[in-house]
């Protein structure tokens, strides 16, 4: 157990390596319940948040959810999060536990005067259910939970799932096909224990944080914090399709627009290590004449793909797939090569 | 409770020491191996005739998630490195006090009486736990 954005999480139950390929080939369980999760409610909950972010939250419908940005007038990325539409006056936003005070707050401001805010974060556990047999192990938990493999990617119900009153999402963040499921909190370790206990035969394992980075690293995933944060943006950092320019406007938009007119300086790119290392978030890369020109922000073995891997900000004349760059591991330098991402894609059923 | 074997002597970095005469084996205890999780990379820095001083890192260990130095317990001369572990570092995971051994010491005889014997390091983990 570790301390993560004041919860105590679990990095590992059987090992990360396992946990790992047990969500790439069957099925993992997450305890996501640190994720913040944010309600409006009243006729303008829509506009609310559409001001915020940078993706178009005007063009989903009912039962529709959307990745997007939310960032400060620089155009550097306040938070990424997942908004889910219930209906036109009732929207979700799901944030990052680490900026749930920041986004809180701003997401309180917008709604003075506009629409009801509530932080349903201490009332609202998140568990993830990931792999290419979650909806066979959803399957085993009641007739409603049966139902949700239905669902298409992004899209979310209701259902009742193992006598539990959940939403149920086509989300995730591992790379695979899966839900997220969101429930009360009190009915959380039931949950948890009823889809460990169905989904125990089929090959579902509990999952900890350790595989949640290995996993949605090889599927080139951001991780607030170590790949995008306030001094980043989401034209460098490869979140452009998620900035749409038509939007009449959004907090950022100006400062985007200036960055979008000049050729980007710098790119999050992805990389294999070629040499004998692992780069971890912090450790500075180096040209091939040793020259320092970037950082590496994430950086694990990737079980599936058997490669070292990472991402890191190059200079843009150093980005193109193919390039050889160094990596300073500790003051050796280790040869590494850029890529392109994702390092891991699922297999089309 | 991890596995402590009683013939070896510890430091509280959790490595182990083997010594017979002088010459002095090195590697990294059950405890230690439980705490990286699934060990990806061993880089031993010194070579064959290299002296090392206690305390002084000769190598690094890295697991998925972490990186961790691997320091010498007592000072000596190199006189063997588990070349191994560079192709297999899996092997400190299924045999951490054997086949995993990742240097050896000429050192002088009696340099691991300073260090802790089973009993002591059961009792240094138990207190690192809490």
């Amino acid at each position: 157990m570790v301390p993560f954005a004041g919860w105590m999480m679990p990095v590992q139950y059987t090992g990360i390596v396992d946990e790992h390929q047990a969500v790439r080939t069957a099925a993992g369980l997450f305890d996501a319940s640190h994720m913040g999760e944010l309600e409006l409610r009243g006729r303008d909950a829509v506009g609310v948040v559409d001001a915020l972010i940078t993706n178009d939250a005007r063009k989903i419908g009912d039962g529709q959810a959307l990745y997007t940005c939310a960032c400060n007038e620089g155009g550097t990325i306040l938070d990424d999060l997942i908004i889910y539409r219930a209906a036109a006056d009732r929207v979700l936003v799901v944030c990052n536990a680490s900026n749930r005070e920041k986004i809180s707050a701003v997401v309180r401001q917008a709604a003075l005067g506009r629409c009801d805010f509530v932080d349903q974060s201490d009332e609202t556990a998140l568990i993830a259910l990931q792999g290419p047999r979650a909806f066979d192990v959803l399957g085993l938990a009641g007739g409603d939970a049966a139902k949700c493999g239905e669902l298409k990617s992004f899209h979310f119900r209701d259902a009742v799932v193992a006598n539990v009153r959940c939403t149920v999402a086509r989300t995730g963040y591992t790379g695979e096909d899966g839900v997220e499921l969101f429930c009360g909190w009190n009915d959380a370790p039931h949950l948890w224990r009823m889809l460990l206990e169905l989904g125990g035969p089929l090959g579902l394992k509990p999952a900890g944080l350790g595989a949640r980075d290995t996993l949605r690293l090889e599927a080139r995933l951001s991780l607030y914090g170590n790949d995008i944060d306030e001094t980043t943006n989401p034209l460098e950092a490869g979140l452009g399709w998620v900035v749409k320019f038509d939007k009449p406007s959004f907090v950022g938009k100006a400062a985007l627009e200036a960055i979008k007119a000049k050729p980007l300086a710098r790119k999050l790119v992805g990389f294999e290590v070629t040499g004998r290392g692992i780069a971890r978030h912090g450790y500075l890369l180096r040209n091939v004449n040793g020259d320092e020109v970037g950082v590496c922000t994430s950086g694990s073995p990737g079980p599936t793909v058997g490669k070292t891997i990472g991402l890191g900000y190059l200079p843009a004349s150093l980005a193109e797939p193919g390039t050889k760059f160094l990596v300073d591991c500790r003051g050796k330098n280790v040869e590494a090569v850029v890529v392109k991402t994702p390092f891991y894609k699922r297999p089309v059923a | 409770m991890s596995n402590v074997p009683d013939s070896l002597r510890y430091t509280s970095d959790h490595e182990w020491t083997k010594d017979e005469g002088g010459r002095v084996t090195v590697g990294i205890t059950a405890f230690a191996v439980e705490q990286l999780g699934d060990i990806t990379l061993v880089n031993i820095d010194v070579k064959v005739g290299d002296d090392l001083e206690a305390g002084k890192a000769f190598g690094t260990i890295e697991s998925v998630k972490t990186l961790s130095d691997l320091f010498a317990p007592v000072s000596g001369k190199v006189v063997a490195v588990n070349a191994d572990l560079e192709s297999k570092p899996e092997l400190v995971n299924e045999d951490c006090y054997g086949k995993a051994w990742m240097i050896t010491l000429d050192a002088a005889p009696g340099s691991t009486s300073a260090l802790l014997d089973a009993a002591a390091y059961n009792a240094h983990l138990k207190a690192t736990a809490h």
